[in-house]
């Protein structure tokens, strides 16, 4: 038998080898399951995890890469933040729907001028509505104590439902044959967001994932902000003594990660979505809690995550097209990989010794 | 005399730590027998072995004449032993007779257990309400229910851990009566303290454990209490040295103070001199944590409440009241003085950012909290590793000896400590101590809420009681008597009324 | 005005299993947010066997077995890993989401068999729930099992300290917890949809969860919020078919916006003190690790 002996801090080695462990953990797993669901499972795993970088169709796959790990990142170090606090934002999806909208309502209303403000007026506005809906459970939750997780993920559901009404209403394409959906902001110059550099995937989602990478380092390593955010999550009743005030915290948290998930929604639904339909929230808002705990919180974690996770969406669509495997896979693959990552977890916070 | 109990050869090895070695000693039929030991010592270990927590490495036990090995608390229960615990192993939000049932392996019905519990704690004059839920109890009616719950069981062995830590002078009174009674019964008591006075007062026999092994066991009313001091840590404890305090001008004043909460404050009022130590007694839970936030600034308070050289600092923040000098140490080591995961250098930040320029510009200084870390670590003799040690892998003295050196090297104009020295060994609490009164030397104003009224009496130059959120007016400690500090205390609330509620 | 009354306990029944075996989760101490990833495995497994098999009473059984089978993942995960429960919770939820959506494709446009109709016009699982409400109570007040459950989540120290098996409890409680879950989902495939949609929970699960806060812990509390739920959603869909002038979506956020005014008003109550309910058990969320 073996008993647990709690550790007084965690190791840097174990916290780097513990996600590493849980890909491969989650890699074999699956190889299992597929192999069980008859598919051959080492072509399964290759198709995933290796040919949308160096495969054959690699050069189209390639770019999605930045495409989809932008918004990821982007929210990703929004919820960092929170999470090493102690506060559970799960609702990013919702911010990211609501952020889309208020940019696309931006744009919407500017048809068809051409104007300088109109692309940054759409940040602003994506950002703005992310973190309003944001503030809705950091206020419910100072002003009355309500559970910010279940209040934010209520929201997820609300904020859809908003963007199906606006799909179909208020927000509906006049020229577009009465299909749900608004306009193609992809087709309005003024209000798109294109791809940067040709056959780069980036556009200027990627780079507000960059700076929000640095500013997180910044915040969590040097100014006092992110001493406050830890010491909030690790101890509560110390942060109070040191003269953090909780609400403030909860507001600017949950505030922050509403407004970096506004934008990561803005940039998509001008970029690569073009539109708000009715189904425009994707997961991203999900998939970024995996990557926020993958990443163990700290920017650079938060990168790599990121990039792997937009390799499993890739290379998920990709198995789905060449071998015909179900499109969920890419879900399972994720949840998987959260539960071997929290499993494995136990190394870097206990020692493990045998029983004598 | 026979033996209820005996233990031959004991042993217990923590990884690093012999926590018990070679331990042999017996409790007779009767006796209520002392177990006297420092923290630490292994008193902890000794009755968790024989209450089936922890199991022995070697050694063996023997209850009434059969082996004892329980293999966990309810094995130890059904062979006679019953425990009560130093912090109650009670469960707030059920009622008295839940927590009696939880107590007992085959508990009657409902109706039965009440009647029984209110006839056994009147027998005891400890009377109990069944149906109350244990969240409206106070400590010494908790500590009513945890006996009931041993007596009910008729233990042939009574495991008492600390148990007057919690009561008034006057509840330890009614408590020990009790445990007479108990005794003319013929159940023997393990009766665990560190306190001299009552064990020479009240116990047949003491054994008395050091560094995990036992010293001896005496008559310990054929002892002073000096020599059972020098047995328990070994050498002659050190002399505190509180000469050179002349007490100066009133630099804090408190006034019609009032907090809400479970246990608010109520018009609490205090003046503090420079180069003063105003000590504040009671038993833990009747103000002291809100008294302290009051203070630091945690829960501001209504304006004009607290004044310090006439600036009004009641709206402040814990931050600004630290700028002006009025600084703090919580009773909670871990979580709320310090943060266990974090480093000793990044526990720097949490009070001495403003004071040591550790943070500027909203830029923290890594280097610097690094030098300051170690400054309090050489300052006050912390054995660690190091200023990158984690908080929670220091020892409960060296982590207290970090907490309140930290403060210490702050310069304060006003210092407030909640129970300075608990669970800190002898050594580091004497060390502590002294640096109290060192402060106070230098013309600070110190403020010791503490429920050790020895430490009270050693350090402080006026003493208050705080009862029931209620402080009582400071006197001069000079000349007060045990019995007038009891009283000022409180009395025993309700202790010996012992009222029951309809 | 009594079919408006079979219809919202129809809709009450998902919610009310659901929150019944979170809140014996929640009462031992541990805070499982799977919900509603156990709901929806529950809800496919339950339909599949309804499918297969042509019994709803079989495939309810097969619900309970899968909602608790993966709540044992959840288990084996914060109890014996010591994962933080709200991570490992969101985790549950998020692979139950999954690993349906891959196994559900073949089940995607079948029928369910006939459900089995009760007395007074409810089917059986409605009459079910309804029975666990003071079952579940009784368990909890009145015997032996529930008082030392609820001594477990109170405080699991001292709960330890008398010798009672802390981990063992939480585990037979989640086991509960999922089996209640897993029944409540297959409750809306089987019975109230007819067929396997992915994803068709829509955040039930998280509503149980809220219904549990409002219940401030109490069975009779969960029938009020289930009820009141349900209510709800019947409300909106006889609106949306009355075809009243507002849009459809914005009657399909009525029971969102209806849990998040509900668990506004309990924790209101609760944080300015009128409350004259039940705290949060003590031991809520937090691991529990015997140092031996």
């Amino acid at each position: 038998m073996f008993r647990l002996e709690p550790r007084a801090s965690a190791p840097l080695g174990w916290q780097i080898a513990t996600p590493i462990l849980a890909v491969l953990a989650t890699m074999f797993v699956g190889g299992l399951l597929f192999a069980a669901m008859g598919f051959d499972p080492v072509a399964a795993i290759r198709t995933i995890f290796w040919d949308p970088l160096f495969g054959p169709a690699a050069g189209y796959s390639r770019p999605q890469l930045l495409v989809k790990a932008g918004p990821l990142i982007l929210i990703a170090c929004g919820l960092a933040l929170g999470f090493r606090a102690g506060i559970w934002n799960i609702g990013a999806e919702g911010q990211y729907i609501i952020g889309a909208i208020c940019g696309a309502a931006v744009a919407l209303a500017a048809y068809p001028a051409e104007a300088f403000w109109i692309f940054p007026a759409m940040i602003l506005a994506g950002a703005l509505g992310g973190w309003a809906w944001g503030m809705i459970p950091a206020l419910l939750r100072n002003w009355f104590g309500a559970s910010e997780i279940l209040v934010s993920l209520m929201l997820v559901y609300v904020a859809q439902k908003i963007a199906a009404w606006m799909a179909f209403g208020p927000m509906k394409n006049p020229e577009g044959f009465n299909f749900p959906g608004s306009r193609n902001l992809q087709q309005y110059p003024a209000a798109a967001n294109p791809e940067l550099i040709a056959n780069s995937g980036l556009h200027w989602g990627g780079i507000a994932a960059i700076v929000a990478l640095a500013a997180t380092w910044f915040i969590m390593s040097r100014h006092v902000l992110g001493f406050q955010v830890r010491t909030a999550g690790a101890a509560p009743r110390a942060a109070r003594f040191a003269g953090v005030r909780p609400e403030r915290l909860v507001a600017l948290c949950l505030g922050v990660s509403g407004a970096l998930a506004g934008l990561a929604g803005l940039f998509e639904v001008a970029g690569p979505a073009g539109q708000i339909t009715e189904s425009f929230g994707s997961g991203y808002g999900f998939t970024a809690i995996i990557v926020a705990f993958l990443g163990r919180l700290h920017p650079l974690g938060i990168l790599l995550a990121g990039l792997l996770m937009a390799l499993t969406y890739i290379g998920g669509e990709l198995a789905q097209m060449m071998l015909n495997l179900p499109a969920a896979t890419v879900q399972v693959f994720q949840g998987m990989l959260l539960f071997f990552l929290l499993g494995f977890d136990l190394l870097t916070r206990y020692r493990i010794r045998r029983r004598t | 005399m026979t033996d209820v109990f005996r233990a031959e050869g004991l042993g217990k090895t923590y990884p690093g730590v012999r926590a018990n070695d070679d331990i042999g000693f017996s409790v007779g039929r009767g006796e209520i027998h002392a177990l006297l030991g420092e923290n630490g010592a292994g008193k902890s270990t000794l009755v968790k072995m024989i209450y089936g927590l922890v199991r022995p490495d070697e050694g063996r036990m023997v209850l009434n004449g059969q082996p004892h090995a329980p293999a966990d608390p309810r094995a130890a229960r059904a062979a006679g032993v019953a425990m009560v615990f130093q912090h109650f192993s009670l469960f707030d939000a059920l009622t008295v007779a839940e927590n009696v049932a939880l107590g007992m392996e085959n508990p009657p019905p409902r109706a039965d257990l009440s009647r029984r519990i209110s006839e056994v704690s009147t027998a005891y004059g400890l009377p109990l309400n069944p149906a109350r839920r244990i969240a409206s109890l106070s400590a010494g009616e908790r500590q009513r229910v945890e006996i009931i719950r041993c007596l009910l069981q008729d233990p042939r062995l009574l495991i008492m851990d600390e148990p007057t830590s919690v009561l008034t002078p006057q509840e330890a009174e009614i408590l020990f009566a009790t445990l007479r009674q108990l005794a003319a019964q013929g159940t023997a008591i393990l009766y665990i303290s560190h306190k001299l006075d009552e064990i020479r007062s009240h116990c047949d026999r003491a054994t008395i454990l050091r560094h995990g092994k036992v010293v001896g066991t005496v008559d310990p009313r054929a002892h002073s209490a000096r020599e059972l001091a020098a047995m328990m840590v070994g050498a002659e404890m050190r002399i505190i040295d509180r000469s050179g305090r002349v007490p100066g001008a009133e630099i804090l004043q408190v006034q019609d103070l009032s907090s809400s909460g479970e246990m608010a404050l109520k018009d609490v009022a205090l003046t503090l001199r420079a180069g003063e130590i105003l000590g504040i007694g009671g038993v833990a839970g009747n103000g002291q944590e809100e008294l302290l936030a009051a203070l630091s600034g945690e829960d501001p308070t209504a304006p004009g409440t607290v004044i310090m050289d006439g600036t009004d600092l009641s709206a402040m923040g814990p931050e600004a009241r630290r700028r002006l000098g009025l600084l703090s140490a919580p009773e909670d080591r871990l979580g709320h003085a310090a943060v266990p995961e974090f480093s000793l250098s990044e526990n720097t930040l949490l009070t001495a950012g403003a004071r040591q320029n550790l943070v500027r510009h909203g830029l923290v200084d890594h280097s610097a909290a690094r030098r300051f870390a170690e400054a309090v670590i050489n300052a006050f003799d912390v054995r660690t590793p190091g200023p990158g040690t984690a908080a929670g892998a220091l020892s409960g003295g060296n982590l207290q000896k970090f907490v309140i050196g930290r403060e210490v090297l702050g310069k304060p104009r006003v210092l407030v400590v909640n129970q300075p020295t608990w669970g800190v060994d002898a050594g580091a609490a004497a060390a502590i101590r002294q640096a109290l009164l060192d402060l106070a030397g230098n013309e600070a104003g110190v403020i010791v809420i503490s429920q050790d009224l020895d430490e009270l009496l050693e350090l402080s130059d006026r003493f208050c009681a705080l009862n029931q959120g209620r402080l009582s007016a400071p006197r001069p400690t000079e000349g007060l008597t045990i019995e007038e500090i009891g009283l000022m205390l409180g009395g025993g609330h309700g202790m010996e009324v012992g009222h029951v509620p309809a | 005005m009594i079919s408006v009354f079979i219809l919202l306990l129809g809709a009450a029944t998902p919610i009310l299993f659901a929150a019944l075996g979170e809140l014996v989760a929640e009462r031992a101490g541990v805070l499982n947010l799977g919900v509603e990833g156990m709901m929806v495995g529950g809800a496919l497994a339950g339909f599949a066997a309804a499918h297969a098999t042509g019994s709803p009473a079989l495939g309810f059984a097969v619900a309970a077995l899968a909602g608790a089978a993966l709540s044992m993942l959840f288990a084996m995960m914060t109890q014996y890993l010591l994962s933080n429960q709200v991570a490992t919770g969101l985790a549950l939820t998020l692979f139950g989401l999954g690993l349906t959506a891959m196994f559900g494709k073949p089940y995607e446009g079948v029928k369910a068999p006939a459900m089995m109709a009760g007395p007074l016009g409810l089917n059986w699982m409605i009459w079910l729930g309804l029975a666990m409400v003071p079952v579940v109570w009784w368990f909890l007040v009145r015997t032996r099992p529930g008082l030392i459950l609820r001594a477990v989540g109170e405080n699991h120290d001292a709960a330890h300290g008398l010798g009672y098996p802390v981990r063992a409890m939480r585990i037979a409680a989640l086991a509960f917890g999922g089996a209640m879950a897993g029944m409540g989902g297959a409750y809306i495939s089987i019975a109230t949809v007819l067929q396997w949609t992915e994803g068709m929970t829509a955040g039930a699960g998280w509503i149980a969860l809220a219904i549990v806060v409002f219940a401030q812990w109490n069975p009779w509390g969960v029938l009020a919020g289930a009820w009141l739920f349900g209510g709800v959603t019947v409300l909106q869909l006889r609106l949306q078919a009355a075809g009243v002038a507002v849009p459809v979506q914005f009657l399909a956020m009525a029971p969102y916006l209806a849990t998040i005014l509900v668990l506004v008003l309990i924790s209101a109550r609760q944080k300015f003190g009128r409350s004259g309910g039940g705290a949060a058990p003590g031991s809520l969320g937090r691991p529990f690790h015997a140092l031996r």
